[in-house]
């Protein structure tokens, strides 16, 4: 056997020879590795965490608009009373396709891009563990994403759209009831979504554990990792109690079982059951990304160490913990029985607690800081005060007889639209303007930013306050009308107006980061500078944007706050005092000799194959069949590929940090499948 | 869920035995063909308690004499063929945590729709 | 030639100083464990909604003690069982540098895993055959996810078994590769100790 032969199958081979002949010659060229770090090429097949991350949010962004589109046509078509702006079945897929877009594509997605881009600057590693299956998991949940919303495109304009709600009750979702498409495209493009979200937790979490840098124990971490790391956990959990669920409503309507045939004996509750024990978990998986870019934001703009770090560590646990005992107050009114109901409302009640903590321990931070109220703190202290209202209002459910007056009306709606927008969505446009010139190595204009974040606050209090008094009312959730002698007229138009004073914000929003990429590129690209807010943990210690490599030379952690640390000091008489600028700690990226994992083609290209085998699964086994082979072949490839590519400009030299990942991540890429 | 992380200096030791390349006690193939034993042993008597029915038993005895059998045969490949005993505790923890919140969850589940 | 690319690689792929993670255990490894605990949910969810549907049958409608077998069941399961303690060989024969001892408990294993499979595809062409199908009622369409969930599991083995195979038939698979074929193994296992529960939930609970 020669050398070059072997090359080919075995990648820590090829790290071990020198760039010479043998690897030069390739017998296969598919089998090489993809090069540069410019053009489209290097997004496509790229493996950098902080590039993936910029995709992530891209895409969440791109969803945010088309799940915002569809809300403004839910509330034209309620505006006034036997509004005919859309059809009732179409309504039925515009609020589904609303809750599933905002869920998963928006909210989950937003929170993966600061995990990844953050996750490993925040804890001071070069890259993530797996560097392959993190591109994976975004190519994967944008093919999911797109199946999903393709479904509104695909025979005719929301003709095969998903329209059971997004948590599509059994035996509504059954052929039965809903015989056309919709509901295949809604669980199998959330199947799909479903492996990314596992496999970049399975990632993340290896990636806390074990890529820490010298010093930072779990407990000098930042709040926000550890947020994300609970995140993960809840993640990986919660993802196959829902792969479960959509497997047996899957198999009900693609090959008749009887899993939620009534007829046949069954149970349709056995879904609530399996969805909610999934779904409940997923508002914490949503929630707490956010409360952790809160805990960023606060400390630095307070100029104060988050007050109670390890009280808010703790209460992110006991609510990681907790979520998986409360599932069933979703279905108080689902007959669920007298002993369940009084279980689970305790256990709610009790959930409030650690969720309270966190609340205090934000305004104990805040309490006698120095205050700067730039964009990212208006939107923190946003959260804290819409998301107060929202977990208020949730309190109330948590009292069964309450409950049961308020289910599937208005006021639910209310109120997790305080939790959701109030808590989630301003937590990651706060965080978006915290890190955009980290990200992207300036800073977008704070005027306009400071007035999108009033006109979005204002349009969402006007939009869901009203929703309260239209639940408490009596107006059921998802109808299409209501008679305009029932006296909802009044609510339902400030609900819309709001709704639209919140696309103004949005549509400012946008305008911000267009103009002030505009600006910035026009007063010649200048340097923002590693550390613009002051702020505290490390990934503000590294070049603005983050250069490819993180950092030039590994940092020793020697406590939390560990930048914040090395730029101040305290005098003789206890006062803090600047001991350094940023600029002289930070590195400048000036290190090009640092060893990186390579592109790869095959994550990108096993994405592909999910995507086949997906549309084939809703039309065609044979498209399973070409999905199959393409996903098997994808898989092989990644095993085979090179750990590396001698040939690669640059980046090689003595420091490697050996997290060279080619070959290494293989066995994780077979039981993906 | 994450607090079960040992802190890295506490790992420190087994980490470097177990970074030298199978530095750790290896158990010898002698004690896995005992282990395979005792899973064969104990499977046969499974298998009899359905053809003997163990009459004057009644099916709660049953159960909960299999279930007690399938529990240690769990955990025999768990500690032995998947070196459990022998490995970094995280692992331990981590799958443990899996088990029991599977179990905890969906036996709650079970128990909401009045299954037991 | 092949002595000295071995031991080269051995060098390179082996934990180094540089390999460093916070743990001191290997990316791969803990993250098997970590899908591992994510699986138990996965199978979890499949017995309890086999446990609850398993009895929601009209009366004289096909059920559990209409068509188990448990003799032969019970062979495939002890074949399974086995295929464990071979698969433990296959890593230690590999920690000891025992190449060719590797590769035949490899095969071994692998050749175990397909014998249930095959076992498991028999089993349900008779159960079809009495009347049986996925969609006959909820305890077919419930026993079949379940037990059908399990087989693509040990499928997935197999090929991950078979693979190892071929890359130490190519020469690829050297001791200082051994904490693959442990991983790879902790998948077995697990697969084994699922099924551990289901016969003993599916098959030998009383009907």
């Amino acid at each position: 056997m020669t050398v070059a032969d072997r090359t080919i199958t075995a990648p820590e081979e090829t790290l071990a020879l020198p760039a010479g002949p043998a690897i030069a010659r390739r017998p296969l060229g598919v089998f090489s590795r993809p090069q540069g770090s410019e053009g489209w090429q290097s997004w496509l097949f790229t493996v950098d965490h902080k590039r993936i991350g910029i995709m992530y949010g891209a895409a969440a962004l791109f969803f945010f608009l088309v799940g915002g589109a569809e809300a403004l046509f839910i509330r034209l078509q309620l505006a006034v009373p036997n509004g005919s702006v859309i059809g009732a079945g179409t309504y039925n897929g515009v609020f589904t396709m609303h809750g599933v877009t905002m869920i998963f594509l928006v909210a989950m997605p937003m929170a993966a891009a600061f995990a990844n881009y953050l996750l490993p600057l925040q804890i001071g590693a070069r890259d993530v563990a797996f560097p392959r299956l993190n591109a994976f998991s975004f190519w994967c949940f944008l093919a999911g994403g797109l199946l999903l919303t393709s479904s509104m495109l695909i025979g005719g304009w929301f003709q095969n759209v998903p329209d059971g709600g997004w948590f599509n009750y059994a035996p509504n979702s059954g052929l039965l009831f809903s015989p056309h498409k919709g509901i295949d495209f809604y669980a199998v493009g959330l199947q799909i979504t479903g492996i990314a979200s596992l496999v970049s937790s399975i990632n993340l979490i290896v990636t806390v554990l074990n890529m820490r840098t010298r010093g930072m124990s779990l407990f000098r971490m930042p709040v926000l990792t550890w947020m994300l790391l609970i995140t993960q956990f809840l993640l990986l959990f919660a993802i196959p109690v829902i792969t479960v669920a959509l497997f047996l409503l899957m198999f009900d309507r693609l090959w008749d079982a009887n899993f939620f045939n009534v007829a046949a004996g069954a149970d349709p509750l056995l879904w609530q059951h399996l969805f909610w024990i999934f779904g409940h978990p997923e508002v914490y998986i949503l929630v707490l990304p956010a409360f952790g870019i809160v805990s960023e934001i606060i400390p630095t703009f307070s100029r104060k160490p988050i007050f109670g770090y390890n009280f808010m560590v703790a209460s992110g646990i006991a609510i990681g913990f907790m979520g998986w005992g409360v599932w069933a107050h979703h279905m108080f009114t689902s007959g669920v029985g007298p002993l369940a109901v009084a279980a689970f409302s305790v256990s709610t009640m009790f959930i409030a607690v650690p969720t309270g903590v966190k609340v205090l321990n934000w305004l104990a931070t805040m309490y006698g800081g120095r205050l700067r109220f730039t964009t990212p703190m208006l939107y923190a202290v946003g959260v804290v005060s819409m998301f107060t209202i929202g977990g208020l209002s949730g309190v109330t459910h948590s009292i069964a007889p309450s409950d049961t007056q308020q289910t599937d009306t208005y006021y639910v709606v209310a109120h997790f639209h305080y939790v959701i927008f109030g808590g989630i969505i301003l937590g990651l446009f706060g965080g978006l303007h915290f890190w955009w010139p980290k990200i992207f190595g300036y800073m977008l204009d704070e005027g306009w930013g400071k007035a999108a974040f009033w006109v979005i606050l204002i349009g969402f209090n006007l939009t869901f306050g009203p929703m309260h008094i239209l639940g408490l009312q009596g107006m059921s959730r998802r109808i299409a009308t209501y008679r305009a002698d029932e006296g909802f007229a009044f609510w339902n138009m400030v609900a819309t107006v709001g709704a639209f004073v919140i696309a103004a914000g949005v549509a400012m929003l946008l305008w911000n980061i267009y103009k002030s990429t505009r600006d910035w590129k026009r007063a010649g690209r200048p340097d923002v500078g590693p550390d613009p807010w002051d702020a505290r943990s490390l990934e503000w210690m590294t070049a603005s944007p983050a250069p490819e490599h993180n950092f030039d030379r590994e940092i020793e952690v020697e406590g939390q706050d560990e930048f914040w640390h090395r730029k101040y000091g305290r005098d003789e008489s206890g006062r803090v005092v600047r001991a350094a600028t940023a600029s002289e700690i930070a590195h400048d990226g000036s290190n090009t000799k640092v060893h990186l994992p390579s592109p790869s083609y095959w994550p990108i290209v096993l994405s592909g194959g999910i995507l086949l085998v997906g549309y084939g699964l809703i039309y065609n086994l044979w498209l399973v069949a070409a999905g199959m082979v393409l996903l098997v072949g994808a898989m092989y490839g990644w095993i085979l590929e090179p750990a590396d590519d001698p040939e690669a400009a640059g980046h090689h030299g003595e420091h490697e940090d050996g997290r060279d990942d080619g070959g290494r991540d293989d066995e994780e890429a077979v039981t993906v499948g | 869920m994450a607090t079960v992380t040992p802190d890295p200096q506490d790992t420190a030791h087994a980490s470097d035995e177990h970074a030298s390349g199978g530095g750790h006690a290896h158990p010898t193939d002698w004690l896995y063909v005992k282990v395979a034993i005792a899973l064969a042993v104990l499977t046969a008597f499974e298998v009899f308690t359905y053809f003997e029915s163990l009459h004057g038993w009644g099916d709660t005895a049953l159960i909960i004499m299999l279930v007690l059998m399938m529990l240690v045969k769990f955990f025999l490949v768990v500690a032995f063929f998947m070196h459990l005993k022998f490995d970094a505790p995280i692992f331990w923890r981590l799958f443990m945590f899996g088990v029991v919140l599977a179990m905890a969850v969906y036996m709650l589940m079970l128990t909401a729709f009045r299954f037991w | 030639m092949a002595d000295t690319m071995a031991a080269e690689a051995a060098t390179h792929s082996a934990p180094r100083e540089e390999h460093r993670t916070s743990t001191g255990i290997s990316n791969e490894k803990l993250a098997m464990w970590v899908f591992l605990g994510s699986e138990c949910l996965l199978f979890g969810g499949l017995i309890s909604t086999y446990m609850f549907n398993k009895g929601r049958i009209g009366p004289g409608d096909i059920g559990p003690a209409d068509v188990f077998d448990i003799p032969f069941t019970s062979v495939s399961s002890f074949v399974l069982l086995m295929s464990s303690l071979t698969m433990v060989f296959a890593v230690s024969s590999i920690v000891r540098g025992d190449l060719r001892g590797n590769r035949i408990w490899l095969a071994t294993t692998a050749a175990l895993g397909a014998t249930f499979v095959a076992g498991q595809v028999y089993e349900f062409t008779a159960f079809y055959s009495e009347g049986l199908g996925f969609t006959t009622n909820l305890f077919g369409s419930s026993f079949y996810a379940l037990t059908g969930f399990h087989g693509a599991h040990v499928t997935i083995g197999i090929i991950m078994l078979m693979s190892l195979f071929v890359m130490s038939l190519r020469g690829n698979l050297g001791p200082e590769r051994a904490e693959k074929v442990e991983i790879i193994g902790l998948y077995w296992h697990f697969v084994d100790i699922v099924w551990i529960v289901i016969f003993t939930i599916v098959y030998l609970f009383p009907q």
